[in-house]
């Protein structure tokens, strides 16, 4: 069964709306997270602090984040090698273009394409950024996660790649997430309007609930 | 000229196939009778199959799925794109799933009466018992047929018949039942069974020994002509209604297939046999390059009238109901609107030739829809001719909820073709002919959705049956290589017909000489024809033909994809057609079914038959371009169907 | 009616093509498309010069031959196909470009003319019911739900043009392989061979080199019988089963 999903077109594309699908719930579970930053740097710093201690007694320190980071990886490399693979088809499969073009034609494509690169090269960016500091614009301290994001959003470069970043990532999920649906064979005409609904509204608040931080950050409603 | 009117009268040619006794028997004792080929040695016999339409489609599935080794042809990139497609209303069987009253019997005595006593009676009788297995076979297939909630196959009365008996899926039954042939077909072609040449056209027919053992066929793509051998060869390659330029077949149906087996032996029967569709849509220009035809259930609805002053051009609603002339209704007040279609057809030409015809250049009749609007309310009328309605707008951009719809009749269907016995095989052994490439059920004129049940009927079931007796009785023909004399005689003059077509570069396209002859038979050869006219068409021919080699222009090599060639070369064969349609139809001095002369009608101006004389069906057989044909006779014998002078008033 | 039409020129399957410019005068707003490129051949022909090759048949809308992309949409602007495309939806003066079909499945043959073979393929692969002539039963022997019956019908009507491929950015094949896919896997009669058929019909289209579903809509837009783009998520729902029931065997 796992040969014939990984060989086959429409194989790959379930792979990726799981894989998607994986990424977008461990996102809102990130946004909402995120959003403690409003209630101060003690609630802030106890909830990272908290995210190395689930599941404690039953796991030990940091494996169940660990855990989680394994999934995450494990979902990222599928998505980015199916939609890789998939693309080169899809290239071959339209060698010549048309000389009269149509724009339209492929605009989901490409803002899906171009997307999911700028959301992969955010991803290493954020983790040498925030997880490890290694690309941290100041002075970087592990535990200190309020502090770090704090003296992340001083600098205006790190605001315009997470807000670029963030507004890629509300297109990507806005046809993602209804993509999805249909390789997975859940929409149908009936649903099909509650599924766009669903994707937009996902879209939305992922990317509101993002952009929120850097905002206050920059607002000074966070400092 | 003259000498090829004088046609001598041969010996009579007869079915010899058919079993005697009672007529609902024959089918099963000629099954019986049939010699059968061992299952293992089936595998060892190549039969060539022409065309994938019904006939075709289902004869190559069938004959593949019996073991076998079938090699098939069309002309389109696709055995998918056979013109069958293009068939809406849908299929006639006898299944009485009503319980209206309907039988084998009366499908069989329907089928007769309406071709006008002109066809066989075992034949018909055979197609009749035959219907009710297609439907069963096509619901297996997954042919979506229209359903009723009780999930039940629904039926709608078609063509004037009392019965509810017709078969259909919305318009589109032509479709449906083609791709399920195409299906089961392409299921062989994937096991091996069948070897499949698309975009291949078949250019003559090879015969050895008195037999026929081959085919010549282009590639149309790259060009190049081959020899195909086989045991046994099968004609479906449908009609020859474009003939007439202008006809509801499909750009590149032709007859060089059937043309080619004449000129090699195969009698040609009752080629003036055409039907006249009366629900076509005008044509606009002398662009037009084909007519589109409408489901003649518009005619169950809609009033067919013109104005009653000649050469009223006002707007249809601005002429007043009392200066209407609603003259199906006038004349035939019984049937109305809902005549058959050579009546239907023959009076629209009539108050057009009146001067009181509508449209561009006056070819059309209002068909309105206004009172049945009123009657059942837009709603139901959408319901109903929804789709039809939005073809006709298409193509016309006039609303035909607002306007009436302008008709006019064409060529739409040739009942003539191969002549065949029982076991639709040709007067050529080996030779046999299926679908409307040959002549044998619809007698003068076929009644609507009869030519989808024919076309199945021979493909799926009558053929598949018949062509083991043949075999078994010829197991062990030599092989026929391309070495052979005849082979290469054959293929030599195919060679050098199309040469000749690419070096005469002359100065008219092929299309052009094309739209002459078809102007010149719709005027002389269509709808009514007289005597004085066959003649001026006979004299008109043979010199069409002759400038045709002097000035046709062919563009481009053989040895390419050349469209041009593919037209002029089908235009070679029917140069020669239309020039025995016409002697058919000029010896034939009786109207019947689609052949309507003027001499011969009786005094309320209808097709008058004079079966003392013209009881049965003509068989050409050829004997050179430009030299007489003979004329060998088939007489009809009417056993359970006695003929009546048809009347309709 | 005066135009300017710049027509995909290409001689044959391993040559370079190109657009090349022609005028055409004198053209009826009545005119299909088809008989506006008619009266482009019969000036070619008179010149000497080689007509245009394009794939026509029925022009009646049916039988799925014609295959021009017209100013860059499949069958150009109006909801059917080329030869029910009407004159009437251009203007005097109007340039035109024509182009063939563009995939890599599908190569040019000449000029307009494309190979489709790889669709017949696909239905080879499994797009048929395994009914042998003479073995069927009673037709009303299995009743189908009107609803079905309208389902598979909306389906089957698909004519194998091609102009899905033709519209899609990835030259996929998924809405014409879907609509074979539903129309037999809703019916009775398909559900012996209802997942073989699914993967063996997906798995050739994709060794026909055909693209990947990136469900931009395109196909269905441009399909001229309008199967509809949840044609594809149809299909998906069922590749999915056929997959889990034959991990499970």
């Amino acid at each position: 069964m796992a040969r014939t999903m990984w060989d086959s077109s429409v194989g790959k594309k379930t792979v990726m709306a799981v894989s998607g699908l994986i990424m977008l719930l461990y996102l809102v579970a990130h946004m909402i997270g995120n959003l403690k930053i409003y209630f101060g740097a003690g609630e802030f710093n106890h909830y990272a602090h908290w995210l190395r201690t689930v599941g404690e007694p039953f796991m030990h320190y940091e494996w169940t984040l660990w855990l989680i980071r394994i999934v995450l990886v494990v979902a990222v490399v599928a998505h980015a090698t199916s939609a890789y693979q998939l693309s080169r088809r899809d290239i071959k499969a339209r060698p010549s273009k048309y000389v009269h073009s149509k724009p339209r034609a492929s605009y989901a494509t490409r803002t899906m394409r171009w997307g999911g690169v700028i959301l992969g090269l955010f991803i290493v960016w954020h983790v040498l950024d925030l997880t490890t500091g290694t690309v941290h614009p100041g002075h970087f301290q592990h535990g200190h996660a309020y502090q770090n994001v704090v003296g992340d959003f001083s600098h205006w470069y790190s605001n315009v790649i997470y807000i670029v970043a963030m507004l890629a990532l509300g297109l990507h999920i806005r046809h993602g997430f209804w993509s999805a649906a249909q390789t997975l064979g859940v929409g149908s005409r009936a649903r099909d309007r509650a599924l766009k609904t669903v994707a937009n509204v996902l879209a939305l608040l992922l990317t509101a609930g993002f952009i929120a931080v850097p905002v206050g950050v920059m607002t000074g409603v966070v400092s | 000229m003259t000498e090829y009117l004088n046609y001598a009268t041969g010996e009579p040619v007869a079915d010899t196939k058919a079993p005697a006794g009672p007529v609902g028997e024959r089918w099963d004792t000629r099954r019986f009778e049939a010699k059968l080929v061992n299952p293992a040695n089936r595998r060892k016999h190549t039969i060539i199959v022409v065309g994938t339409g019904l006939a075709g489609g289902s004869a190559g599935a069938t004959l593949a799925e019996q073991g076998y080794h079938v090699v098939q042809f069309c002309y389109q990139d696709s055995p998918r794109r056979a013109h069958s497609i293009a068939a809406q209303g849908g299929i006639n069987a006898a299944k009485n799933y009503r319980n209206d009253g309907d039988s084998i019997h009366r499908l069989f005595y329907d089928t007769v009466k309406g071709g006008d006593f002109r066809a066989r009676e075992s034949n018909v009788h055979r197609l009749a018992q035959i219907s009710v297995e297609i439907i069963d076979q096509c619901v297996a297939q997954g042919v979506p047929f229209a359903r009723e909630y009780g999930g039940l196959l629904d039926t709608r009365s078609f063509g004037g018949v009392q019965v509810s008996r017709t078969f259909y899926a919305r318009g589109q039954t032509g479709q449906q039942l083609l791709l399920g042939a195409y299906q089961a077909l392409s299921r062989q072609i994937a096991a091996g069974n069948v070897e499949m040449h698309p975009r291949t056209e078949m250019l003559d027919l090879i015969v050895v020994d008195g037999r026929a053992r081959g085919i010549v066929a282009r590639d149309l793509v790259t060009g190049r002509i081959d020899t195909y051998f086989a045991d046994a060869v099968v004609l479906a390659s449908g009609g020859y209604g474009n003939v007439f330029y202008l006809s509801t077949n499909a750009m590149n149906s032709n007859a060089t297939a059937v043309w080619r087996a004449h000129r090699r032996g195969a009698y040609f029967a009752n080629p003036c046999f055409t039907q006249i569709h009366p629900t076509c849509i005008p044509r606009t220009g002398d662009h037009q390059s084909k007519l589109t035809l409408m489901s003649e259930s518009l005619r169950n609805d809609g009033r067919i009238w013109v104005p009653r002053a000649k050469g009223d051009t006002r707007p249809a609603h601005q002429i007043p109901e009392d200066e209407r002339d609603y003259y199906l209704e006038r004349i035939y007040p019984s049937f109305g609107n809902l005549v058959p279609r050579d009546i239907a057809s023959r009076a629209a030409k009539n108050v057009c030739d009146e001067g009181r015809g509508v449209g561009p250049g006056g070819q059309g009749v209002y068909l309105d829809f206004a009172d049945a609007i009123r009657r059942m309310g837009r709603k139901a009328v959408e319901a109903k001719y929804g789709n039809l309605f939005d073809m006709y707008q298409r193509i016309t951009d006039e609303d035909p909820y607002e306007v009436p719809m302008r008709i006019y009749p064409a060529v739409h269907y040739t009942m003539g073709g191969l002549w065949v016995d029982y076991d639709l095989q040709t007067t050529v052994p080996g030779l046999f002919a299926i679908g409307e490439a040959n002549f044998s059920d619809h007698g003068a004129n076929r009644l609507g959705a009869s030519a989808l049940m024919q076309g199945l009927a021979d493909g799926y079931f009558v053929l598949p049956a018949t062509i083991n007796d043949y075999l078994a009785r010829n197991p062990h023909q030599d092989p026929v290589t391309a070495e052979h004399p005849a082979v290469r005689e054959v293929l030599a003059e195919t060679e050098d017909r199309l040469g000749r077509l690419l070096k005469a570069a002359g100065d008219r396209t092929p299309d052009s000489f094309h739209r002459e002859l078809g102007e010149l038979m719709w005027e002389f050869c269509g709808m009514a024809r007289t005597d004085s006219g066959l003649r001026k068409a006979l004299e008109r021919i043979p010199q069409i033909r002759e400038e045709f080699w002097r000035r046709i222009k062919v563009p481009g090599t053989g040895e390419e994809f050349n469209q041009s060639l593919e037209k002029a070369n089908r235009i070679v064969d029917y140069l020669e057609l239309a020039e025995l349609m016409c002697l058919d139809a000029l010896h034939r001095a009786e109207s019947c079914g689609g052949h309507f002369r003027e001499e011969s009608q009786t005094a309320d101006g209808e097709a008058a038959r004079r079966d003392e004389e013209f009881g049965y069906a003509a068989a050409w057989e050829f004997t050179g371009t430009s030299t007489a044909p003979v004329l060998h006779k088939e007489d009809l014998v009417f056993e359970y169907v006695h003929p009546t002078q048809r009347s309709y008033a | 009616m005066k135009l300017t039409l710049r027509v995909w020129r290409q001689r044959d399957a391993g040559a370079e093509g190109a657009m090349s410019t022609y005028e055409v005068d004198g053209i009826s707003s009545d005119m299909s498309f088809l008989e506006m490129l008619d009266v482009l051949n019969e000036q070619l022909i008179l010149s000497g010069e080689d007509p245009v090759a394009f794939d026509h048949d029925c022009r009646e809308g049916i039988c799925g031959a014609c295959s021009l992309v017209i100013n860059g949409d499949a069958h150009g602007p109006e909801r059917t196909t080329t030869c029910q495309l009407h004159m009437r939806s251009f203007q005097d003066g109007d340039t035109i470009d024509i182009e063939p079909w563009r995939a890599a499945a599908f190569p040019v043959i000449k000029d307009l003319v494309v190979d489709r073979s790889a669709f017949d393929r696909i239905i080879q692969a499994g797009g048929y019911v395994t009914a042998p002539t003479g073995a069927a039963p009673e037709a009303h022997a299995t009743p189908v739900p009107k609803a079905d019956a309208d389902f598979a019908f909306e389906h089957a009507e698909c004519i194998g043009c091609g102009a899905c491929v033709a519209a899609c950015p990835n030259g996929a094949a998924m809405l014409f392989t879907s609509a074979k896919v539903n129309h037999l896997n809703v019916l009775p009669q398909g559900a012996p061979e209802r997942e073989t058929r699914v993967l063996d019909m997906v798995g050739q289209m994709d060794a026909e080199g055909f693209g990947g579903c990136t469900l931009t809509g395109e196909c269905a837009t441009a399909c001229p019988k309008g199967i509809p783009l949840v044609s594809i998520t149809r299909m998906n729902k069922e590749w999915l089963r056929a997959t889990r029931k034959a991990g499970k065997r």
